[in-house]
């Protein structure tokens, strides 16, 4: 009788951190006027309801893996890695037009990353710090040495110009960041969740099978509950981002910087409030000009704090993701 | 105990005031919150939350949209108080 063999497990590592992030932005500056005339709107009822003056669109022939791509190349740069060091690669996107493969697969084949796994997740505004919260655990469980995130959307592909709830926010971007073992603490607890009882509060007009049965049903936007959302994000989600400070030990007075996902500037602002952070605290507006990015926003707006010296490398940020789902994800991160 | 109408009035006001830069007097009961106090749909949310903290109430979001004016709002958190 044969003895049984104990099985050996991945050998954990203590700690991980973000070793690099870096963004790509739609090309086109697209104004407030370009999109006024559809919704019968103007830029000063847009400046004042979103704090949004331009936002980032991408050109036609630019699609979600070309974006990627671009943040991802950069990223792996400032890391001073390539494509061979990755060991696995997570795309959160909600635009990428293939139901299968996930883009994760081709933009590991594109940075040369074969063979690392690759897989996308669906967490819409949230998916970055999802992601983040995955390469985290990946990492410390001994399951990936290197794993690059990126958020990546080209939102432009579902508005509907004369919508009024959420298209005239949205633009195009990506945002990477390359999360890997580290001799310090870099990467907080990630506190997240869902709320499915409010899927219709962010959706899709309807579902591609409608378009299937009947073409007339026409192409699937976005659409949203505004007031119902900024309820949500504004007042409901600080305590998320309370949580993420508490379980990575720190208080609001020990943060430098708050990336909050860059959905609405009113957003932004009621969450400063409720968090009573102090007005030191270096908080991301990046929406102001890049507009409402889903996945991307956080990484874009982080990247943009850093190269802009507002941010530097060692300083804790609070981030937080939430968006349709509804879902939300929060962690505190040392940028790198 | 359950707030009087008057109390709900004031603090009402209290709260559009704090939002909004109002004085409390101009928070009167046929005021529209649209119209006449030039409040948003955004605003209108925060001013709902402080609302239903300060009185213990709920109020759902597909009613926010029934509350044209402050009188309507009075009414509606009175009703829910208890409930």
């Amino acid at each position: 009788m044969s003895t049984r063999r104990t099985l050996r497990q991945a050998e954990p590592v203590r700690n991980s951190r973000i070793l690099a992030i870096a963004g790509e932005r739609g090309a086109n500056v697209v104004t407030n006027d370009d999109i006024a005339g559809p919704i019968d709107s103007s830029d000063e009822w847009i400046r004042q309801r979103t704090g949004i003056v331009t936002r980032r669109r991408a050109d036609a022939d630019t699609d979600v893996l070309d974006l990627a791509e671009a943040a991802a190349r950069k990223a792996l740069d400032s890391a001073g890695l390539t494509g061979a060091d990755v060991d696995a690669v997570i795309v959160s996107t909600v635009t990428y037009f293939h139901q299968t493969p996930a883009a994760a697969a081709v933009l590991a084949d594109r940075l040369g990353a074969t063979p690392a796994a690759a897989y996308d997740i669906s967490a819409a505004c949230a998916g970055y710090a999802y992601g983040i919260g995955q390469a985290d655990a990946l990492v410390r469980a001994g399951a990936a040495r290197h794993v690059l995130v990126v958020g990546a959307e080209k939102m432009s592909d579902f508005v509907d110009p004369t919508d009024r709830s959420i298209s005239f926010l949205l633009g195009d971007g990506a945002g990477a960041a390359v999360v890997g073992p580290s001799d310090a603490p870099g990467i907080g607890p990630t506190v997240w969740g869902s709320d499915g009882a409010k899927a219709s509060a962010i959706r899709q007009t309807h579902p591609w099978s409608a378009l299937r049965d009947d073409p007339a049903a026409g192409w699937p936007t976005l659409r949203q509950d505004g007031p119902s959302v900024f309820k949500w994000a504004g007042f409901q989600m600080a305590p998320v981002a309370a949580k993420a400070m508490a379980e990575a030990g720190v208080g609001p007075e020990d943060i430098q910087v708050f990336v909050p996902h860059q959905a609405n500037m009113r957003i932004v602002d009621q969450m400063v409030k409720q968090l009573g952070l102090p007005a030191e605290v270096v908080v991301a507006r990046d929406i102001a000009d890049t507009g409402n990015t889903s996945a991307a926003s956080i990484p874009l707006a982080t990247e943009r704090l850093l190269a802009e010296g507002q941010a530097s490398s060692g300083d804790l940020a609070l981030q937080i993701g939430f968006g349709a789902g509804l879902v939300y994800a929060a962690q505190v991160v040392v940028l790198p | 105990m359950a707030y009087t109408s008057q109390e709900i009035l004031e603090g009402l006001a209290e709260i559009v005031a704090e939002e909004t830069g109002l004085p409390t007097d101009a928070v009167a009961t046929e005021k529209s919150f649209t119209d006449d106090l030039d409040i948003d749909s955004l605003s209108m949310m925060t001013i709902v939350t402080h609302a239903e903290d300060k009185f213990s109430v709920r109020i759902p979001d597909d009613e926010v949209k029934n509350l044209t004016t402050v009188g309507d709002a009075v009414k509606y958190i009175e009703g829910a108080q208890g409930a």
